[in-house]
């Protein structure tokens, strides 16, 4: 391929970039560590920011490791505040990034979560496969 | 009762099972085998106790009329060393465990009206659960908090919460367990306090304070600072507690967080254990006689689903404690060899599929738990996988373990399993596995466990460990190699909605405006003076913060600020992450 | 400007102006080594500024990550505008990584800095090829000093690490580092050591198998350069987690840049980092011309002559070099 100075520069992403992280104060870190894992044997490349993040921290991290998505881990019911404050903290600064929420989110909420912008939502006990699917599903249908 | 005897000779007690061998030349040889088996004395031992303590009004006999033994199988007996078959010598004969529910959200007021309540109801234990902030030694006016305040428990900023949450209680009369490990100090120092406007003196007060701040570290992570100045606090506790405060339980030592992150059974079994022996090394350094201290101290395991391995567990926690704490660490006082522990079931195994077949698992866990020897149970509510559980719930819960108390006979015989071989086996295996890991732990602290505990969790061997065989577990599941019944086998279509509990946002709104009433109200010369003071006598090792810690809450010094003249001193820790 | 949708020379402007979005993007082609990269090249090389590049390696669990980060913070606090390149190894199976280094620099990552995850991504080849690139960008977007760490362990990546203007190598006690790092030939590349975890037992046994070590370099004449100029590295002990000694780490580091320009190495170490890439380029390039002339039908049939007959395999191999180099 060639390509000159006025080129795009958005090719298809050879190797996923996922910043995972918890935003907030909860603990609870098991799923994520499991969905790094299961990311990474999927050849992807996990930014692994772990605990007691905010949305400005995921944010510069977002920016600084050109993430292609973000995904959140919540077990705090907190997710009907803290997705869509996400979503819009990444779009605030510019940043086309999808965000897919794993963890304990009622069926009931799933709608609430998709309409404010939120890519995917995995509920407790997502096979490996399914996870894997939804951050590929989520970029493709970003770059598309 | 019917004591199983043979000319005058004491036999062991499943003998009293004698008429279910039909042949008499078996029976013959069995009697034969008796006479040469030392444990005769031991039986006699167990005999004399079980006959001095007292018993519940109870026949002991099975659902059809058979009257039944308090014990069958070898010695040796419960309430022996050391102790594999239960720290009493008749278990729940004598009493039954303790029916243990921790529940608690919304405001101070809230909680001080559920607990009126359930001492109205005849409760002597009050059990108290924190908001996040609160755990986490964030005030709920703090950017941290916001959306947390009051939801998974009560949220207490300053000495008034804690004098609102006590309200018309006699603390000489209750016993309180606080759920609690960062900001303990800050915790305990405000129950003091209250206790103290209250004309109570401390050494009045019993309860227990989770305050295990090591497995924060491995698995619960909720840490403040650092673990060698953390350990520094629950040492101080530690003293304090020992010289003061007689009917106080400073250390919850807690397995339970370790297997929700994701541990097998061993390694709850091991890690747990370790840190125990890594608080009685400190408490040691720091100067404490080790039979002063050690019966305080208690467990806290997880009950999880595979029956024959949590009972293994549960029997070989009593073995490993005895003897370490005997033969390790010299304990002379026989009580500080036994292994007292809480049980909670596996909050993890419960599933957001099907949730009320989550009712069976936690019957058949809360069942291993109470032949495994807990002296008390929590029981989780089916719905737990989705939100904080709703009250039919948390009854079924409740119920759950009165079925097995009184109706499974799980109550009338200690240790109904022993003697089995898979459960005997698979206590010593359990032991194999546990004592596998304190040698590596020896190995990295150079013959101790509370360096090795450091260097651990420093290392990252801990959390590590714990996320490898959570891998382990899920790559298990989704191979289908695992079967988890709703989830990857014998699945629904779409599981029906749920009734979940939403709490009131409301109750941030009111704490924001107590805190901001008591900020204004205090005199804050006084609180300068104390969170200063408070830092001074941090930055000299061997002080016990206890007594200005008291102070400061007693100025109304927030958890907040506290926190924050510690965390000055002494850094705050963040995990050097291993995924 | 939509960041996706920019071209290269938008990029390179908005990445000078402060958008890290556009710096983010830049390093991304710039790993993915493709045509754009080349391009990135072009176009970041006249922009290069005056960057201190700072290496800084040691054995997983040294804590270098946390001493990057309160680096980060000290030379915030000293008016600077730091970046960091943290590389970490790729999956060799699945190819993927798990980046976790930012996590081990939370809580002091200040505003301001960039902190970039970078994975060995397969060959180590590529990581020679990726780094140099990387920094480029950097300091055309005006960071300086640019810190590049990275787990001592691979040739390339103690190459990677001494090619940096100052090279810090971080040791701690009761690991064997000193013996490690001897191992991996990090003590002759070192221009600065740290002995993290300094408030531990053992810290001063390190300390003293490192100055042991200068002193047979220094006997042995190892630590003179080429030119004759003597730099004994300083070794400064350091809790990382409490900050204590970090500032005396700002200074070391500050010093030897101050040894280097005075001495006239740093245009020295310099050239020698551009021709170490050259040669690098140089490298992949032929390696990529090789593998295209394996397809070769000439190569098909040296080889298979090498197979098949007398013909040595040391002349089938001549034959295929001929067709690259038409000698």
């Amino acid at each position: 391929m060639s390509a000159d100075s006025n080129s795009a520069t958005d090719e298809a992403p050879e190797r996923l970039r996922i910043v995972l992280a918890k935003l907030g104060l909860d603990g609870h870190d098991r799923g994520l560590k499991v969905v790094a894992r299961i990311l990474r044997d999927a050849g992807m490349e996990v930014i692994f920011l772990g605990l007691r993040q905010t949305t400005s921290s995921i944010v510069a991290a977002v920016e600084q490791e050109d993430a292609d998505a973000v995904g959140l881990s919540m077990h705090n019911a907190g997710h009907l505040t803290l997705g869509p404050k996400m979503v819009q903290a990444l779009a605030d600064a510019g940043l086309d990034v999808p965000v897919v929420i794993g963890g304990i989110v009622p069926a009931e909420d799933e709608p609430l979560l998709y309409q404010a912008g939120v890519a995917a939502v995995l509920g407790p006990g997502a096979p490996a496969t399914e996870v894997v699917e939804a951050v590929r599903a989520a970029v493709a249908q970003r770059t598309a | 009762m019917a004591t199983p005897s043979a000319g005058g000779q004491a036999v062991p007690l499943w003998m009293g099972q004698a008429h279910v061998y039909p042949c008499p030349s078996l029976l013959s040889i069995l009697y034969a085998m008796d006479s040469t088996t030392p444990d005769n004395e031991a039986y006699g031992r167990w005999k004399d106790a079980y006959e001095a303590s007292p018993t519940r009004d109870d026949s002991f006999e099975t659902m059809s009329g058979v009257p039944v033994e308090p014990v069958y199988g070898d010695a040796p007996y419960p309430g022996q060393y050391p102790y594999t078959r239960g720290i009493h010598p008749g278990m729940y004969r004598g009493r039954l465990w303790t029916m243990r529910m921790f529940a608690g959200f919304g405001t101070a007021e809230d909680t001080n009206a559920r607990f009126k309540e359930i001492l109205r109801n005849g409760g002597g234990g009050l059990s108290t659960a924190f908001d996040m902030p609160t755990l986490m030694g964030y005030d709920s006016d703090s950017e941290w908090a916001e959306g947390e305040v009051g939801r998974a428990g009560v949220a207490v900023d300053t000495l008034a919460d804690m004098e609102d949450l006590f309200a018309d209680i006699d603390l000489a009369k209750v016993s309180t367990s606080m759920t609690i490990n960062g900001p303990a100090n800050i915790a305990l120092a405000k129950y003091i306090a209250v206790a103290e406007k209250k004309g109570i003196d401390r050494a009045q007060l019993s309860g227990t304070i989770q305050n295990d701040i090591l497995k924060e570290y491995q698995a619960q992570k909720e840490y403040i600072y650092p673990p060698r100045p953390s350990m520094r606090i629950v040492t101080d506790m530690m003293r304090y507690t020992t010289a003061e405060m007689p009917k106080w339980h400073p250390v919850s030592i807690s397995g339970y967080h370790i297997r929700e992150a994701g541990s097998t059974a061993a390694q709850e079994l091991a890690f747990t254990l370790a840190n125990g022996f890594a608080y009685v090394e400190a408490a040691v350094a720091a100067g404490l006689e080790i039979d002063a201290f050690a019966k305080r101290l208690s467990f806290f395991f997880n009950s999880h689903s595979d029956f024959f391995e949590e009972l293994g567990k549960f029997r070989a926690a009593r073995r490993i404690w005895a003897r370490w704490m005997k033969e390790h660490y010299g304990a002379q006082d026989e009580s500080s060899w036994k292994c007292r522990f809480h049980t909670q079931t596996a909050g993890v195994s419960l599933t957001a599929q099907q949730p009320e077949i989550n009712i069976a698992r936690v019957a058949i866990q809360a069942f291993a738990a109470a032949v495994g020897g807990t002296q008390s149970l929590h029981t989780d509510s089916y719905d737990e996988a989705l939100a904080l559980p709703t009250e039919d719930a948390a009854r079924i819960a409740l119920r759950t373990q009165q079925i097995v108390a009184y109706e499974t006979g799980a109550a009338v015989v200690a240790d109904p399993f022993g003697g089995a071989p898979y459960v005997e086996w698979m206590t010593d295996e359990m032991e194999r596995q546990a004592e596998a890991i304190f040698a590596h732990l020896l190995d990295l602290g150079n013959g101790s466990i509370l360096e090795g505990v450091y260097e651990g969790i420093e290392n990252g061997y801990f959390v590590g460990g714990i996320a490898d065989s959570a891998y382990r577990f899920e790559r298990e599941v989704n191979a289908g190699r695992r079967i988890i019944v709703g989830v990857n086998a014998f699945t629904e279509g779409d599981d029906d909605e749920r009734q979940l509990l939403r709490i009131d946002p409301s109750v941030e709104e009111i704490q924001l405006k107590r805190l901001g009433e008591v900020k204004q109200n205090r005199n804050s010369d006084a609180v300068s003076q104390a969170l200063a003071k408070l830092k001074a006598d941090a930055a000299v090792p061997d002080l016990n913060l206890m007594p200005t810690t008291i102070e400061a809450v007693q100025a109304y010094a927030t958890e907040g600020e506290i926190t924050q003249a510690l965390a000055d001193v002494f850094g705050r820790y963040t995990e050097q992450a291993i995924v | 400007m939509n960041i996706r949708t920019a071209s290269l020379t938008e990029l390179v402007e908005a990445a000078r102006s402060g958008d890290n979005r556009a710096v983010g993007r830049l390093l991304t082609l710039v790993e993915r080594g493709s045509a754009a990269a080349e391009e990135v090249a072009a176009l970041t090389h006249p922009l290069r500024g005056n960057a201190h590049v700072v290496g800084i390696t040691g054995a997983p669990g040294s804590g270098k990550s946390t001493l990057v980060g309160r680096l980060l913070a000290g030379w915030c606090q000293r008016g600077l505008r730091p970046a960091v390149l943290a590389i970490d190894p790729s999956s060799p199976i699945s190819g993927g990584a798990i980046l976790g280094d930012r996590i081990r620099m939370d809580d002091v990552i200040p505003e301001g800095t960039f902190v970039r995850s970078m994975a060995t991504r397969g060959h180590q080849g590529g990581l020679a090829l990726a780094v140099p690139g990387a920094v480029r960008v950097l300091d055309a977007a005006g960071f300086s000093p640019i810190v590049i760490e990275t787990v001592g362990v691979g040739q390339v990546e103690v190459d990677v690490v001494a090619a940096a203007d100052t090279a810090v190598v971080v040791a701690t006690p009761g690991m064997g580092d000193a013996v490690q790092a001897n191992k991996a030939g990090l003590l002759e590349v070192a221009d600065l050591f740290v002995v993290n975890k300094a408030d531990r037992p053992g810290a001063a046994d390190v300390r003293r198998d490192l100055e042991l070590m200068l002193d047979l370099a220094h006997v042995t004449g190892a630590d003179t350069d080429d030119s004759g100029v003597y730099f004994r590295p300083q070794i400064l002990m350091v809790t990382a987690t409490t900050g204590t000694g970090v500032a005396e780490v700002i200074d070391g580091i500050a010093d030897h840049l101050k040894h280097l320009t005075a001495s006239g190495r740093l245009a020295d170490r310099r050239a020698h980092r551009v021709k170490a890439e050259v040669r690098s380029r140089a490298h992949a390039a032929l390696e990529q011309q090789l593998r295209h002339s394996m397809q070769s039908d000439a190569a098909t049939a040296a080889l298979e002559k090498a197979i098949n007959s007398n013909f040595s395999p040391v002349d089938a191999a001549r034959k295929i070099v001929q067709k690259i180099t038409g000698d």
